[in-house]
């Protein structure tokens, strides 16, 4: 798992700069070299894992990169995070609901379930589908239809961005319940930033109108098939999509010696 | 269509030929006499009989839109045909602001979103945060957790009744929910410090102990709201012109909500009785008797009984969780997430106890690094992501927290019901009159802060 995770950390250097090579000194260098490139034409590298890679990889003790550690831990290599698959049983409900979508789909005479799920978790008493965006309105259907399952109702649809150098680093996240049955369930659709298109759930859950526009308009997710994706925060002429973690922000000019206070992102951070 | 020739016989103006509307003139004794006809008033009627539409906007500076929200109606007469939402007026960067931030820092950003119920912000944010560290809070901080929610709720009803009133021309029920609201303030005031964006409520815990005198204060207010809250139903319940506004108005049943996503009020005045305390419960909600009040008329009407039922059951659970709350711990007991200091009140506001000073300055150097890394640098947070879902005065308040292990959240993402149930507007006017929009508006109770975040 951990040599596998490493992978995505090299990747945003291979069309960068160059000067960062196999051992960059620090992860800064990575992380801003990347932001320039992650628009471009680039290869889009899947990740050799089913599921996604949910977080960064950490070096040295603090997480300080702009003045080194002097913990004497700057050799520490954390990998990135990446969800663990569940192993069966889950657990509880999550069994039954795994199994009903299993017969649900195949009933159908789609993709089985395999094939619509990329990987299942369970963490902290909640379940996640890693969902194949090939399949999600039709997963979603069968999950809100069948009456073994009724997920009737969808909490909101969300992104969030796992920062450049990760590979798929553009998450849908789409929050269901079932009130018939009092389940939540969290379908989670990993993008490329290159490719950041994913299916609109609105023909099934009316409701995701207004979500998706919010994530097309903080994450620049594309939802193909919503009916009229606008801006809805921001104003209508914005550029960009200020959740992306690539999105510039502002420092704060001090009247004092020409200082300036850097934006929040560049600032000293012990994350 | 009547050609401009037809006219243009009987004037005497010069340039009568090029303006088929010009006036009439005669010249007598006393100069020329112009007799303005009705111009072009009979084609325009015409006109306007067929299909044309009238576009007109609603806002977003607009005291009946309850807040920044533009509406634009397509009206044809004063029946509107076409509604639409136009939000993000104040859109403030909240979720993006708390990954620049510590998990304890992003509860006072959070607390500004839903600025009419700051606690459930925070609470839902909490709890969240709490699912990803794998920790319970004690059972005090639990109660008081409850008891504040409880509170806050009751103002926040009582200003989605002063605000529906006033937006409707009650203007009494205005004056009279932001009274008793008053009073709530006072309270909240009392209890936390603040009369809103608290920030008192912390992941771990509350920030510190109820002030000496709370239970005598509590008791007090809730004496003083069961003496008052009749007087909601004498003024507007029976009143013939707030019934005639509202009964009927806003109709949006059962499977409109579901679709559309609606909680809170509005669904439970459909007929379901979904409210996340009794079905999903939290904080030890389960341990309260309380009823969840229901209606089917599924309109404005039932929704505005419902609220005032609401605030009679909040008053219930406040007395219950009076009685529930024991001597104990408000904070968790790990060093590690726990805020290092024990805050008091002090001559120039609350800050840090003077006990705490002495020790971390004069005493402990440990205690002082260690005050000083938790403070500034936060808690690390084990990664993954957690949704834990509330009922808010509103409806189902969710806080979406991602972690990557660091002391800062990756995503913060708040699913408020105020932008949810917006999306249920036009469903619920189209097809009525412009009153009727206000109305339905009104009983939806949206908080652009918590819509915009």
């Amino acid at each position: 798992m951990s040599g596998e995770d490493e992978k995505p950390r090299t990747t945003p250097e291979t069309p960068g700069t160059g000067a960062g090579g196999a051992s960059g000194p620090t992860g800064a260098s990575n992380v801003s070299s990347a932001g320039a490139v992650a628009f471009g034409p680039q290869e889009i590298r899947r990740p050799d894992v089913s599921g996604a890679v949910a977080g960064r990889a950490r070096e040295g003790m603090f997480g300080v990169t702009d003045s080194g550690d002097t913990s004497g831990f700057s050799g520490l290599r954390l990998p990135a995070y990446s969800p663990p698959p569940a192993e069966r049983p889950y657990g509880g409900w999550f069994d039954e609901v795994a199994d009903e979508t299993t017969a649900a789909l195949a009933d159908d005479g789609g993709a089985d379930f395999a094939t619509c799920v990329q990987q299942v978790t369970v963490d902290r008493g909640e379940m996640t589908w890693y969902v194949d965006r090939e399949h999600l309105v039709r997963l979603a259907r069968t999950l809100r239809d069948d009456p073994a399952l009724r997920f009737e109702f969808c909490s909101g649809v969300s992104g969030v961005d796992y920062g450049d150098g990760v590979p798929q680093q553009l998450h849908v996240v789409v929050h269901l319940l079932s009130m018939t049955y009092r389940r939540r369930l969290r379908l989670e659709v990993a993008l490329d930033v290159a490719d950041a298109h994913c299916p609109s759930l609105v023909e099934v859950y009316p409701t995701a109108d207004w979500h998706e526009r919010e994530t097309w308009d903080m994450f620049g997710i594309v939802f193909d098939g919503h009916p009229s994706l606008t801006r809805i925060l921001m104003p209508d002429d914005w550029n960009g999509h200020p959740q992306r973690k690539s999105y510039p922000l502002g420092g704060i000019p001090v009247e004092y010696h020409d200082a300036e206070i850097p934006p929040p992102d560049q600032r000293r951070a012990y994350t | 269509m009547t050609g401009p020739g037809n006219t243009t016989e009987t004037r005497t103006d010069p340039y009568a030929a090029s303006d088929p509307y010009a006036a009439t003139s005669r010249e007598t004794t006393e100069g020329t006499v112009y007799t303005v006809t009705g111009g072009d008033w009979d084609e325009m009627v015409d006109q306007t009989a067929g299909d044309e539409r009238i576009v007109i906007n609603m806002g977003p500076q607009h005291p009946s839109t309850h807040g920044v929200l533009r509406l634009v109606l397509e009206l044809s007469g004063e029946t509107v045909t076409d509604a639409r939402l136009v939000i993000g007026y104040l859109h403030t960067g909240i979720e993006k602001n708390c990954e620049y931030r510590t998990w304890t820092q992003g509860v006072t950003f959070v607390t500004r979103m839903d600025y009419l119920a700051p606690l459930f912000n925070e609470a839902a944010f909490c709890l969240s945060t709490e699912r990803l560290l794998g920790i319970d809070v004690p059972d005090r901080a639990a109660t008081i957790r409850v008891l504040l929610m409880e509170i806050n709720r009751i103002g926040s009803h009582l200003v989605a009744l002063a605000t529906g009133g006033m937006e409707l021309g009650a203007l009494t029920g205005m004056t009279n929910g932001f009274r008793e609201r008053e009073e709530v303030l006072h309270l909240l005031e009392f209890l936390t410090g603040l009369r809103m964006n608290h920030a008192f409520i912390r992941p771990g815990g509350v920030v510190q102990d109820l002030p000496t005198g709370h239970e005598e204060r509590i008791r007090a207010f809730v004496k003083v709201m069961r003496e008052r809250m009749p007087g909601f139903h004498k003024l507007l319940t029976g009143n013939r012109i707030w019934r005639q506004r509202l009964q009927g108005v806003g109709y949006l049943p059962l499977d409109g909500c579901l679709a559309l996503g609606v909680t809170g009020p509005i669904l439970r005045s459909a007929g379901l009785a979904w409210d996340l305390r009794q079905v999903d419960p939290y904080l030890g909600y389960e341990h309260y008797d309380f009823e969840v009040p229901t209606d089917t008329a599924a309109d404005s009407f039932a929704r505005y009984v419902l609220r005032v039922e609401e605030m009679n059951q909040s008053l219930r659970i406040i007395e219950q969780a009076l009685e529930r709350l024991e001597p104990g711990p408000v904070m968790v007991e790990d060093a590690k997430i726990a805020w290092p200091a024990r805050l008091s009140i002090g001559a120039d506001g609350m800050g840090n106890s003077l006990e705490h000073v002495r020790k971390i300055m004069g005493q402990s150097m440990e205690s002082l690094i260690h005050h000083f890394k938790l403070v500034t640098e936060g808690f690390k947070v084990p990664p993954g992501q957690a949704y834990v879902p509330i009922e808010s005065p509103r409806g189902e308040l969710g806080a979406h927290l991602v972690s990557d292990g660091g002391t800062r959240p990756l995503r913060v993402h708040v699913r408020d019901p105020s932008f949810v149930n917006l999306q249920a507007a036009p469903a619920m006017s189209e097809g009525g009159m412009v009153s009727d929009v206000i109305a339905a508006l009104a009983s939806l109770d949206p908080v652009m802060g918590g819509c915009d975040r």
